[in-house]
């Protein structure tokens, strides 16, 4: 057979080996991390992890009641302020300011915002809300992952209304009815699925925040629901029980680390299914 | 109809101004609504740059440019020594070693999904590596801590040690002892979380080569890897390398995969297998309970931090948005 023929065989079949193995080596590792997480987590969740509060030190009952409720107000409370104000500049990227040297600036910047480190969002937090206000407090939590919300549901909007078709607009604008009222009775009914799903993966980024929060909301052992006043959450809750020498805190992170997971994952494959949805109609 | 055309025109006027009035204040409003939330972006930019400044402007007058060679972070002496050189060392060390595992294997990965895999295997395989994506770096750092650290340090660094021991420049860079906390250590765990991003984003690239290209060098009898190396990579360079620059954006400022498996060690060992710090690391180890200059000093780490990869997103992002011109063509 002709060399040259041969060694470019060769080299096809050596290289293909090369990405088999390269992605062998990427699910391994990955599969390994979450056997391990499913393999402590489930040893560690129990009736008491949602019932009882975070323990002392030193204490073997306990749970992480008033961490998952803070988690559930805080990230609630951040998408709740973030989504809005991102879905309405998302609007104006995609309908109003299409062809604006504003909007190739803005979202310029906000593909920048979207990427930046999470700690820097917590010093920005922390030298514009908690130095003024004089201390640690939920709320400032909650403006920092606010702060993480916006961008990732500005991209996704302004992605979405960019599929509505025009012609749906161009209809309603001939029958009469006002810019706003088209984009709001028309745009968003027509990517309504797609802007759910850009909420929701807006919501699966920030449920596991944790740097933002480690000098913002801080934590807090007992439970509470003062957004004035520190408040406790599971990220930060598990980055201090990681750190401790008790083995039921580490069991107790474990367990939080599942939960945070599992939460992840199904607003992940929530969004996944609205997104199909929208493109199979 | 006669009679309804007459009750509509007798209504007329006055209601139909009155609606053409509210249109065009609902109109108005929801305009600048909208405006205003898109220029909130630019001020939340504004925003983090400004309280940076604000906040690390003690630090900048005291040590000036100095802060960026000087080692010694002493914090509790007094006055207080600080120098950004040891962070700002372990942040570039991890991120390009990070970097030099996960480019060739997330790449492969892209290419195994693209060109190799069974098609009933594309859709599972890639689902679950952007699912990965999502997963919060605290769950790899924790993993990396409890798992990873402590069998990279009983198994993989004494091999390693044991083999370059006496050879020259390798011999320096992979000495003992052994530690559960390290710059490489931190390396890997990195590594291991842009892995997905470096995938992903290479996937959806290679993508956008359109397939007439593709089938005209098969056609012309060239091997997969042929048209690996020879269409797809140079029609989507552009793109790969934006994709490998988002990734090091998020290797640089990523903070809770790391922090608990470096060591927050300022000093600059010449070991990779000896603990270091990174800047985010530094930060969220130290943030809570610093105060004054130590405070202000972390403030322009961050800064630091924050142009360092505003310059490297902002790179990824123009090479992106080339691709797509070109795409889009």
């Amino acid at each position: 057979m002709n060399p040259i023929y041969v060694s470019r065989r060769r080299n096809n079949v050596i290289v293909k080996y090369l990405c088999l193995g390269a992605a062998l080596f990427g699910v391994t590792w990955l599969a390994l991390i979450l056997f391990t997480l499913f393999f402590n987590g489930l040893a560690g969740i129990n009736f008491a992890v949602f019932t009882q509060d975070t323990p002392p030190p030193g204490s073997t009952d306990g749970g992480l009641r008033n961490a998952i409720i803070g988690s559930i107000i805080m990230t609630m409370i951040g998408v709740g302020i973030g989504a809005p104000l991102g879905l309405f500049a998302g609007t104006y990227l995609a309908e109003y300011g299409k062809h604006d040297k504003l909007t190739s600036v803005i979202r310029f910047i906000n593909d920048i915002l979207l990427s930046a480190p999470s700690i820097i969002i917590g010093l920005f937090i922390y030298g514009a809300i908690v130095v003024p206000m004089g201390g640690f407090s939920a709320f400032a939590g909650c403006l920092a992952l606010a702060v993480i919300v916006i961008p990732v549901v500005v991209r996704t909007t302004e992605d979405m209304l960019g599929l509505v078709p025009n012609p749906l607009r161009e209809a309603a604008s001939a029958l009469g009815m006002p810019r706003s009222l088209v984009i709001r009775r028309i745009a968003y009914r027509a990517a309504r699925a797609g802007l759910i799903t850009g909420v929701l993966l807006a919501t699966a980024r920030v449920a596991g925040e944790t740097a933002p929060l480690l000098f913002t909301a801080l934590s807090n052992q007992f439970f509470s629901l003062d957004l004035t006043k520190t408040m406790a959450n599971l990220p930060v809750t598990i980055n201090n029980f990681v750190q401790s020498p008790y083995a039921y805190w580490k069991q107790l992170a474990w367990a939080g680390a599942l939960l945070i997971t599992l939460t992840v994952l199904a607003l992940n494959i929530g969004a996944r299914i609205l997104g199909a949805e929208r493109i199979s109609k | 109809m006669a009679v309804e055309s007459d009750v509509m025109e007798a209504a007329g006027p006055y209601d139909r101004a009155r609606a053409l009035g509210a249109f065009k204040f609902g109109d108005v409003t929801f305009y600048w609504i909208t405006r205003a939330c898109a220029i909130s972006v630019l001020l939340i930019l504004g925003g983090i740059i400004l309280s940076l400044i604000i906040g690390a402007w003690p630090a900048i007058r005291e040590y000036g440019a100095a802060f960026l060679w000087t080692q010694r972070w002493a914090p509790s002496a007094d006055p207080p020594v600080l120098g950004a050189l040891g962070p700002v060392y372990g942040t570039l060390v991890t991120s390009v070693i990070a970097m030099m595992i996960a480019i060739p294997v997330g790449l492969g990965i892209a290419v195994f999904l693209t060109e190799i895999c069974p098609l009933w295997l594309r859709r599972p395989i890639g689902l679950a590596i952007e699912l990965l994506a999502g997963i919060p770096s605290i769950i790899y750092g924790m993993w990396g801590f409890f798992v990873l650290g402590p069998f990279l340090a009983n198994n993989f660094q004494p091999f390693m040690i044991s083999v370059f021991d006496g050879v020259p420049v390798l011999g320096t860079i992979f000495a003992g002892p052994p530690s559960y906390l390290s710059l490489f250590n931190a390396s890997l765990i990195l590594a291991i979380m842009v892995l997905p991003f470096i995938t992903a984003i290479s996937v959806d690239v290679f993508k956008t080569v359109p397939p007439v290209l593709k089938e005209a060098a098969y056609g012309v009898g060239c091997t997969t890897w042929e048209v690996v190396r020879n269409v797809v990579i140079p029609y989507t360079r552009v793109g790969v390398i934006g994709g490998i620059m988002l990734a090091l954006g998020r290797a640089l400022g990523e903070t809770m995969a790391v922090t608990f498996i470096i060591g927050n060690s300022f000093k600059i060992q010449s070991s990779i297998f000896a603990p270091g710090t990174t800047i985010s690391a530094a930060i969220a180890s130290e943030f809570a309970e610093s105060d004054g200059l130590h405070q202000s000093g972390l403030i322009l780490l961050g800064l630091l931090l924050f142009v360092l990869t505003f310059f490297v997103l902002a790179a990824a992002r123009l090479m992106l948005m080339r691709l797509e011109q070109k795409a889009g063509n």
